[in-house]
C-alpha cells in the first residue's frame, strides 16, 4: 500500500471520526471538571441532537448544515431541562448516584429517540457523495465541513472560555469550586452553561456522524466509549486536551483495520482507556484525576 | 385449563425472578457493601451464558466445545469465567473513582457483545448455541419447570446465605468500613485495594452463574438474548428500588421489578398492532423514569440497608450514611 492510500482510506476517515468524537468528548471534560461526574447519557444526547437536526431538515426542506444551529440550541436546552429536573436534586449526594441517573436518562432519551423516530436507519440527504480529488488527496464535501465546525466551535469555546466574565467563572469552578463560591461566582449560572454548551457540542457531534455516515437509534450510545477513551487520553477538564484525545482515538480506530479484524474496531476505544488509566491517568496533557 | 395456564405462567415467572435475583445479589455485593459501580452486567452475564453453555453441550462442528460436561461444572465455570474477566478490569479500575468502573464496565459489555457476535467459532454467532441440556429437563414440561425452580431457588437460597452470612461477618462489616470511610479503613491497615477487587470478582462470579442457570432454562443462547443496556439495567432498578445493601432487599427488588416489567408487557400486547413497536419503547423509558422517581423519593429502597453492630445501639433518630 502506498502513503497516499492510506491518507485517503485510513487517515482521512480517521480525522474525520476524530473531530466527531472530539466535539463529545469537549462536553464530557467539562462536565467531568465542573460537575465532577462522569455523564453517561453523553452519546444518546448526541442521538437525539442528530434526530432533532433530522427533524428541522425534514419539516422546513433546509440543507442539514443550515439545520445544525437549531440542532444545537434544542439539545442545549434539553440537556439543561434534563439537569434541572433530573440531576440537579442529586447535587448533594455522592456524585456516583448522579452517574447512575446518567444511565437511566441514556435509556430514557434513547427511548424517546426510538417511538419518535423509530428504529430503522436514516440519513440527512440520500445518493452518494462522490469524493472531491485534492493533488491525489480524495475528501469529500461533508469531510471537509466536520473537521471545520469542530475547530470553529472549539476555537470559539476557547475565546468564550479564556475571554469572557463566565467562560472565566467555569474555569474557577473547574479549579477550586469552593474558592470559586467563596469569590462571589453564581454556581446556578455556570451549572447552566455548562449543560447548554455540552448539549450544544453534543448536538454537533451527533449531526456530523449521521451526516458523514447514517442515523440510528444506537449510534450515540456506541460513541460514549471513544468520547470517553477521548476525554481521559487528553486530560480531564482539557478543552484542548479532549481534542487531541478524540483526534488520536478517532485515527486509531481507522487505522486498527491494518492490524485487527474490523469487527473489533471499537475495542480500540477500550484499549486506549485502559491504557492510559494504567499508565497516566493524567492524561497527556495533565488534567485532573478523579 | 385456565389455572394450568396461570401455574405455569407463575414457574416460569418465579424462575425468571430467582435468576434475576441472583443478579442482584451480585450486583449488592459489588455496589451495596463495596460501593462500587458496575455498568456491564449484561457482559458478565453473557459470559457465564455462553461458557457453561459451550462447557456442557455435546460436541458440535464448526465451532469448539462440546465438552459433554456435566451442568454443575458449567455452572462452575460460568462463575469462573466471569470472575477471571473482572479481575483485570477490577485491578486497573477499582483505584480510581468509581466513574472510571462504570466506563471500563460499559466497554468490557460492549466487547463481550462484538466477540460473541464476531466469533462463530466460539459462540455460534448470530444463531447461537442450542440444545444445551436443562437438568430435570427429560420430565414432563410442568414436572420440568417445577424441578428447574427447585433448583435455582436451592443455588438462590444457598447464595443469599453465602453472603449474608459474609455480610454479618467481620468482612461485611470491613467492606462498609470501606465503602463509607476508605481513608479511616485504609489507616487501620485494611488492604482497601484487595478487598474491593474480592467484592467485584465475588459479584462478577455470581452474575456469571445467573447467566448459566439462564442459559440452561432457555436451553439455548443467541446474542439477541442478552440486551447489553437493558439486562444491565433492570438489575440496577432492581437493587436500588428493592434497597442496595440489604440482600432481602436484592431479591424483593427482583421480584417486584421483574412483574411489573412482565405485566407492562402484557399490556402493552394490548395495544393497537400499529403501536406494538414502540410499546417495547415506552415500556424501556418507564423503567428509566422509574429509576429517576426511586433515586429522588427513596433513595434507600423498600428495604433499607440494616444497621448493623455499634451503630444499632448509638442510633437516635440520625438517619445512616
Amino acid at each position: 500500500m502506498d502513503l497516499l492510500e492510506l491518507i485517503n482510506f485510513y487517515l482521512i476517515p480517521g480525522i474525520v471520526l476524530g473531530s466527531i468524537y472530539a466535539l463529545g468528548a469537549v462536553g464530557i471534560t467539562l462536565i467531568f471538571a465542573i460537575l465532577r461526574y462522569a455523564h453517561l447519557a453523553h452519546g444518546d444526547l448526541a442521538t437525539l441532537g442528530a434526530f432533532i437536526a433530522l427533524a428541522v431538515v425534514t419539516s422546513l426542506g433546509i440543507s442539514p448544515l443550515v439545520a445544525l444551529p437549531f440542532a444545537i440550541i434544542a439539545t442545549g436546552a434539553v440537556a439543561i431541562g434534563i439537569d434541572k429536573v433530573f440531576y440537579e436534586h442529586l447535587r448533594e449526594r455522592p456524585k456516583i448516584v448522579t452517574v447512575m441517573a446518567s444511565l437511566g436518562i441514556a435509556l430514557m432519551v434513547r427511548s424517546v429517540v426510538q417511538v419518535v423516530w423509530g428504529v430503522d436507519t436514516q440519513t440527512y440527504t440520500r445518493g452518494i457523495v462522490r469524493p472531491e480529488d485534492y493533488f491525489g488527496l480524495r475528501i469529500r464535501d461533508r469531510e471537509i465541513y466536520t473537521v471545520l465546525a469542530m475547530v470553529a466551535l472549539v476555537g470559539v469555546l476557547q475565546l468564550f472560555l479564556t475571554r469572557s466574565k463566565w467562560g472565566k467563572a467555569m474555569r474557577a469552578m473547574s479549579d477550586n469550586p469552593n474558592l470559586a463560591l467563596l469569590s462571589g461566582i453564581d454556581n446556578k449560572k455556570v451549572v447552566m452553561l455548562t449543560w447548554g454548551i455540552a448539549g450544544g457540542l453534543c448536538a454537533a457531534s451527533g449531526f456530523f456522524l449521521g451526516l458523514n455516515t447514517e442515523l440510528k437509534s444506537m449510534m450515540g450510545w456506541h460513541m460514549l466509549l471513544p468520547m470517553f477513551a477521548a476525554a481521559i487520553l487528553g486530560g480531564v477538564g482539557r478543552v484542548e486536551g479532549a481534542v487531541l484525545g478524540g483526534l488520536i482515538v478517532g485515527i486509531a480506530e481507522e487505522m486498527s483495520v491494518l492490524f485487527i479484524p474490523s469487527e473489533y474496531k471499537a475495542a480500540m476505544a477500550f484499549a486506549i482507556l485502559l491504557f492510559m488509566l494504567l499508565v497516566r491517568p493524567t492524561g497527556l496533557l495533565k488534567g485532573k484525576v478523579l | 385449563m385456565e389455572i394450568l395456564g396461570l401455574v405455569n405462567y407463575a414457574l416460569f415467572m418465579a424462575i425468571f425472578i430467582a435468576i434475576y435475583a441472583l443478579l442482584a445479589l451480585g450486583l449488592n455485593i459489588q455496589w451495596g457493601f463495596a460501593g462500587l459501580f458496575n455498568a456491564g452486567i449484561a457482559g458478565f452475564f453473557a459470559v457465564g451464558a455462553y461458557t457453561s453453555a459451550i462447557l456442557s453441550t455435546a460436541a458440535d462442528d464448526g465451532r469448539i466445545g462440546g465438552f459433554d460436561l456435566h451442568f454443575v461444572l458449567g455452572w462452575f465455570g460460568a462463575m469462573l469465567a466471569a470472575g477471571l474477566i473482572a479481575w483485570p478490569i477490577g485491578k486497573i479500575c477499582l483505584r480510581f473513582r468509581s466513574d472510571y468502573l462504570a466506563i471500563a464496565t460499559i466497554g468490557v459489555a460492549e466487547i463481550i457483545r462484538l466477540v460473541i457476535k464476531s466469533e462463530p467459532a466460539l459462540t455460534n454467532g448470530a444463531r447461537g448455541i442450542s440444545s444445551i441440556p436443562r437438568p430435570a429437563g427429560d420430565i414432563g414440561y410442568m414436572e420440568s419447570q417445577i424441578a428447574y425452580l427447585a433448583i435455582v431457588l436451592a443455588v438462590l437460597a444457598a447464595a443469599y446465605f453465602l453472603v449474608e452470612r459474609q455480610f454479618n461477618a467481620p468482612w461485611g462489616r470491613m467492606m462498609r468500613a470501606i465503602r463509607d470511610n476508605e481513608s479511616a479503613a485504609k489507616a487501620m491497615g485494611k488492604d482497601v485495594e484487595f478487598r474491593r477487587l474480592e467484592a467485584f470478582i465475588f459479584g462478577a462470579a455470581l452474575m456469571g452463574l445467573a447467566g448459566a442457570m439462564f442459559a440452561h432454562f432457555n436451553r439455548s443462547i443467541t446474542p439477541e438474548a442478552i440486551d447489553p443496556m437493558v439486562a444491565t439495567f433492570l438489575v440496577w432498578i432492581m437493587l436500588i428500588l428493592g434497597g442496595s445493601g440489604n440482600n432481602r432487599g436484592a431479591i424483593l427488588g427482583a421480584a417486584v421489578v421483574w412483574i411489573i416489567w412482565s405485566v407492562s408487557e402484557i399490556a402493552t400486547d394490548r395495544l393497537p398492532h400499529e403501536y406494538a413497536v414502540q410499546a417495547k419503547y415506552i415500556r424501556l423509558f418507564l423503567i428509566g423514569l422509574m429509576l429517576q422517581l426511586v433515586l429522588r423519593f427513596r433513595p434507600e429502597g423498600l428495604l433499607p440497608e440494616p444497621l448493623r453492630g455499634d451503630r444499632r445501639t448509638s442510633q437516635s433518630g440520625t438517619e445512616p450514611h
